[in-house]
């Protein structure tokens, strides 16, 4: 399974792909030796159902998790997040670093069995460059200057100007030409049916219910050794747990409360098997900064003055994660260790707040400016009690300084479309997961800022916008981390988000399930090496 | 007379919370989330570390209101739809309830789902949408309760006296229609209750940090194997009260109704 | 007969109408243009694309000009396509949904008249015993409890605990591998605890009216007749006190669907059954309006043809109406 390489992506609840750094995972025990045999299935589950599996048109993580049993890109992430090939043996970057040329594995067959050429990758990149692909990845190909596809083997990409995400940005999932080309993408019916080359192929969507994938037996890597996988739409998380519990499913990421109370006891050690290590994703509370409430930095440093990000941790996460400062996980080449951003203070939060013309006037404990109120909504999505959560601590927190924070929970299609799309909100919760690159471009860059597009709250500053440039246009790494740290310099200043947690990942697998292996990339990155021995198979044919 | 008490007993309760208990409901406190039930927690604390003691006191003041505005509006709206058609009769009466019919036939949950979800969900929204959907039932009552007094000797010698149609119904019809309507609202009351736990349970309740009975108990759904007293409380609560009032409602519906009692 | 059937079925239009008007409106209530959501789905969607879409639902137009044009598609049954990124034609997701939320709901109507029957009956002919008011604790506690917990409850107790059935779904991974007698005992199996707390939710209802019912009938002029004859009290009660009191609890049964149908949105939502409570609410949360729209008049629908049953079966079992009416 490819790890994903998009950037960035809002993230929802049982993002598994994608995982980062990893410290020793929480419970372990020792693996098994032996020759690994085919054969069992294993069955997770997912809250909302995909809703396509062309991973280039969605934009729910439920789609993407199962379109990455499903898809290769050119390059992946191995499990120490080194870039390496996947449908591309190899390549090479020219000195300037503007052009590289992939040598594509031979003899990889669709699994509809069509031989792989380089006019997949032709066509992968002129689908997500065309305008009419509603598609929320195209950035990082819309730097490319042209993509020459010299014999059927190599792939040659040349950057007008140098540019550091491009080998990672081949990541990206390829598209089967054959099936496409001269289609509107759209209308596919791959939608609903995918091919690709990846370790498994769709066996069976039953809408509603179940999603089944099997094994793809001429997969280019080998065979992997669990015949199936099956995600099952639970819409209710409480029943999602049962159904754990009870062996319904085999996998699936818990809640900090289910990891430390609920999960602790040897009858359940026995059978599951925990993981523990940082997310690669944030969690933050964004302003939106056209709103004249928002504009005045002394306000939104009141508002992270006013926050306890040590309060959120332990309410929220029982104190498995860490405080975020800034936009990149802490520990990664790219995060700055000396962030000074403004601690938690309600008596400074108060002061800036006055300095910015809020006082308290008639005694309700609502601090007022010019007779209005200091009233604001955010809006978090469904689904995501860690969120909600969130923001009911942070509401207490601001009412103590005199701000009344109103807190709504929206839909996750409806919250992108209603909300955020049309930038029809005051303040939202939300996360980022983090790519493995720094490169923030989609949503901090002032040129961003459109509908559709991730800089949806409106930040511009021209000093950030260059460093931006300078740091993906090198690919010096001294360099690249002196525009990254400075970046984070000033977004703590400016405070645009409050940055809140880095939450730590807690996926748990049943242990059946050997040959996982908990690495920097998370557990997910060798899953076609999963197996169960023979006699402990479950789902046999 | 069981049920009369607890329900005496509720108003109490909701009325004093705040000298029943030393808590905020909504202070929170993140270092002592989902502790057992104890001398200082006698119902134990929430996921955010609230007091639930504190919670289910003050929900039960919002879930009553939910409860009773709710109804408040159904009868009102059922009352002078029936008073109408069942006093003038004729387009108007089958006008008004070829409506009813029709109300009568949407799965009344979906609209209040529809309504809710594309509005929003404040507590307003909540009492109205179900208000606007439960009327149905009262309507019908209430003409039909019409219907048989608009022939009664009182309310004919009162026209006879050229008394105004207003002055009829107000004075004379409406105090004599109103005996059924108390059971139906007695109920309705209960039902509200339980439709806004259902909303609750689906996301678009009554609003954090509002505590309401349905939203305790559905953040309690999470942990109902471990942190029991977080649904047990407010389940409890709500097993109660709906118990309760539909006793009352039976207890009134027998006193009222002198066909049983003979 | 024939005729007074067919003055009902005259009758239904105008209340077809009515629940047409009243889901138009509704949906309307909601701010901003159903279009907006689908255009929104697509960035980069053209002017043009844009403009086609109005069209179609007739935007740009009046609002009861756009009543009438999506009225005029629904007589075809065409309800749009969703706005959800499959872009699927409504009536075929509203289609694979349908039997599953039918069928359940008419088992548990089944189950429910099954049991409520003689606990109506007990409850009247013991009136004000022990008996009595233990069965209207009973099912008054049905009624209270809220479902989704009674669910849980359940589901932990029956499922994590004693590991006797399974928590959600409808059938077992690889039932499709299993001969028809087992295949249909795995889905009675997924199907008891959802049935089961259905039922017993909705047992208040019609067990005490069925008790009132019956309390009225037996205070009648014949009923102490029969008994005057001699005939045996459970003769009495059955043959003649029974149907009697039978004949309004048909009119409740038919009005009790958009009850049931109303209650499947937990239900499925808690047992992860993929019925029409759970695409309805996803479509309402997601903002679907086709859907939303579609579900509303289909599940209305339903309850006019579940009413008209209802009044056949009621004008079948009672002569007065077969002979003397319409």
């Amino acid at each position: 399974m490819s790890v994903r390489l998009v950037p960035l992506l809002l993230t929802l609840l049982f993002l598994l792909v994608g995982c980062g750094r990893a410290d020793p995972p929480g419970v372990r025990r020792p693996q098994e030796i032996g020759k690994p045999v085919d054969g069992d299935t294993i069955v997770t589950g997912s809250i909302g159902e995909a809703s396509t599996l062309i991973p280039l048109l969605a934009s729910d993580a439920a789609s993407h998790s199962i379109a990455g049993y499903i898809y290769n890109g050119l390059v992946k992430y191995d499990k120490e997040l080194n870039l390496v090939g996947d449908l591309a043996r190899s390549w090479e970057v020219s000195r300037d670093g503007l052009v590289i040329t992939f040598h594509l594995r031979r003899g990889v067959k669709w699994q509809d069995g069509h031989e792989f050429t380089s006019r997949d990758v032709l066509y992968t990149y002129r689908v997500t460059i065309d305008p009419k692909t509603p598609t929320s990845y195209a950035e990082d190909f819309k730097q490319v200057k042209k993509v020459e596809i010299p014999d059927p083997y190599t792939v040659r990409v040349t950057y007008d100007h140098p540019f550091a995400p491009a080998l990672a940005s081949w990541g990206s999932s390829v598209l089967p030409a054959h099936l496409l080309e001269g289609k509107d993408i759209t209308l596919s019916e791959l939608a609903r049916r995918p091919v690709g080359t990846g370790p498994y192929r769709l066996k069976e969507w039953v809408a509603g219910q179940k999603i089944t994938l099997e094994a793809f037996e001429g997969y280019f890597e080998g065979r992997p050794h669990l015949d199936r996988v099956v995600d099952r739409l639970i819409p209710d998380s409480a029943t999602m747990y049962m159904e754990l519990k009870a062996g319904g499913i085999d996998m699936m990421n818990l809640t900090p409360v289910q990891f430390q109370r609920q999960t602790m006891d040897n009858s359940f050690l026995a059978r599951f098997n925990k993981y523990r290590y940082p997310a690669s994703s944030y969690v933050y509370m964004g302003y939106n900064l056209r709103n004249p409430l928002f504009s005045d930095v002394r306000v939104r440093r009141a508002l992270t003055h006013a926050i306890n990000k040590e309060e959120l941790i332990q309410g929220v996460l029982l104190g498995m994660g860490q405080t975020a400062k800034g936009p990149y996980k802490p520990g990664s080449w790219a995060w700055n260790p000396n962030i000074k951003e403004p601690v938690y203070d309600p008596a400074a939060a108060r002061k800036l707040l006055a300095e910015a013309g809020w006082r308290e006037t008639d005694g309700d404990g609502i601090l007022r400016r010019g007779g209005k109120p200091f009233q604001f909504t955010v809006l978090t999505n469904q689904g995501n009690a860690e969120r909600l959560k969130t923001a009911q601590i942070i509401q207490q927190r601001l009412r103590s300084v005199g701000i009344d924070m109103k807190i709504r929970v929206i839909e996750w299609a409806s919250f992108i479309t209603h909300f955020i799309d049309n930038r029809n909100f005051e303040a939202v919760i939300l996360g980022w997961s983090l790519g493995q690159d720094p490169d923030i471009f989609d949503v901090w860059h002032s040129s961003k800022t459109g509908k559709k597009e991730l800089n949806f709250i409106g930040y511009k500053n021209d000093e950030v916008d260059r460093l931006i440039v300078a740091g993906r246009g090198t690919f010096d790494q001294l360099e690249r981390q002196r525009c990254y740290r400075r970046i984070q310099e000033i977004l703590a200043q400016e405070q645009p988000y409050t940055f809140l947690y880095v939450p730590d990942a807690l996926p748990t697998v049943s242990a059946r399930v050997r040959g996982i292996t908990p690495a920097p990339a998370g557990i997910t990155h060798d899953f076609i090496k999963w197996h169960v021995p023979r006699n402990e198979q479950k789902y046999t044919q | 007379m069981i049920g009369g008490a607890i329900v005496l007993l509720l108003f109490a309760c909701s009325f004093f919370a705040p000298f029943l208990t030393p808590y905020d409901p909504s202070h929170l406190d993140a270092w002592h989330v989902l502790l057992p039930p104890s001398a200082r927690h006698w119902f134990g604390t929430d996921e955010l570390g609230r007091d639930v003691l504190t919670r289910v006191l003050y929900g039960a003041r919002v879930s009553l209101k939910v409860g009773f505005v709710a109804v408040g509006i159904a009868v009102f709206i059922g009352t002078a739809v029936g008073l109408v058609a069942g006093f003038y009769g004729g387009w108007r009466d089958s006008l008004l309830m070829r409506l009813v019919d029709i109300m009568l036939c949407f799965p009344t949950f979906f609209l209040i789902l529809a309504v809710i979800a594309m509005l929003e969900p404040s507590i307003w929204y909540i009492m109205i949408i179900i208000g606007l959907t439960g009327w149905m039932g009262v309507a019908r009552l209430v003409r039909a309760e019409v219907l048989t007094l608009r022939e009664r000797e009182f309310v004919l010698a009162a026209r006879g006296v050229g008394a105004s149609d207003l002055r009829i119904i107000v004075r004379h019809i409406l105090p004599n229609a109103l005996s059924p309507v108390l059971v139906t609202a007695t109920l309705g009351v209960a039902g509200a209750i339980l439709t806004e736990s259902a909303l609750s349970f689906l996301g678009i309740g009554v609003q954090p940090p509002t505590p309401s009975w349905g939203n305790i108990l559905t953040a309690g759904k999470e942990y109902i194997e471990f942190a029991w007293w977080l649904s047990l409380f407010p389940g409890l609560a709500i097993l109660v009260t709906v118990l309760a009032y539909n006793l009352v409602g039976e207890g009134l519906r027998d006193a009222l109704d002198p066909r049983l009692n003979r | 007969m024939v005729p007074y059937l067919l003055k009902r079925i005259a009758m239904l239009l105008p209340l077809l109408l009515g629940i047409t008007l009243i889901t138009f409106t509704v949906i309307h209530l909601a701010p901003g243009e159903p279009v907006e959501m689908q255009t929104a789905m697509s960035p980069k969607i053209t002017a043009e694309t844009r403009q086609r879409l109005r069209a179609y639902y007739g935007l740009d137009r009046p609002l009861h000009v756009q009543y009438g044009l999506w009225l005029r598609r629904i007589v075809r049954l065409d309800f749009g396509r969703s706005f959800a990124p499959d872009n699927r034609p409504v009536m075929d997701k509203i289609k694979e949904r349908i039997p599953v939320t039918l069928s359940l709901n008419l088992i548990a109507l089944l189950l429910e008249f099954g049991v409520a029957l003689p606990i109506g009956i007990l409850a009247a002919v013991r009136r004000n015993s022990l008996l009595d008011k233990g069965l209207t604790l009973f099912v008054f506690l049905g009624f209270a409890m809220p479902t989704f917990w009674l669910a849980l409850l359940l589901m932990y107790f029956f499922g994590v605990k004693l590991e006797w059935l399974p928590i959600s779904g409808l059938h077992s991974l690889g039932s499709n591998k299993l001969t028809a007698g087992a295949w249909f005992l795995d889905l009675a199996k997924h199907l008891l605890l959802p049935i089961g707390v259905a039922t017993f939710g909705s047992l208040a209802g019609l067990s005490r009216y069925i008790r009132s019912t019956m309390l009225e009938v037996i205070g009648q002029d014949y009923i102490t007749t029969a008994r005057a004859k001699g005939l045996s009290e459970r003769c009495v009660i059955l043959k003649h006190a029974l149907r009697n009191a039978l004949l309004p609890v048909i009119t409740l049964l038919g009005f009790s669907l958009p009850g049931l149908i109303g209650g499947s949105v937990i239900f499925e939502t808690i047992f992860a059954i993929p019925g029409m409570g759970q695409l309805f609410f996803m479509g309402v949360m997601a903002r679907d309006y086709p859907l939303v729209m579609g579900i509303l008049v289909i599940g209305a629908g339903l309850t006019l043809v579940g009413n008209l049953l209802a009044d056949l079966c009621y004008s079948l079992a009672d002569p007065r109406i077969r002979h003397g009416g319409g």
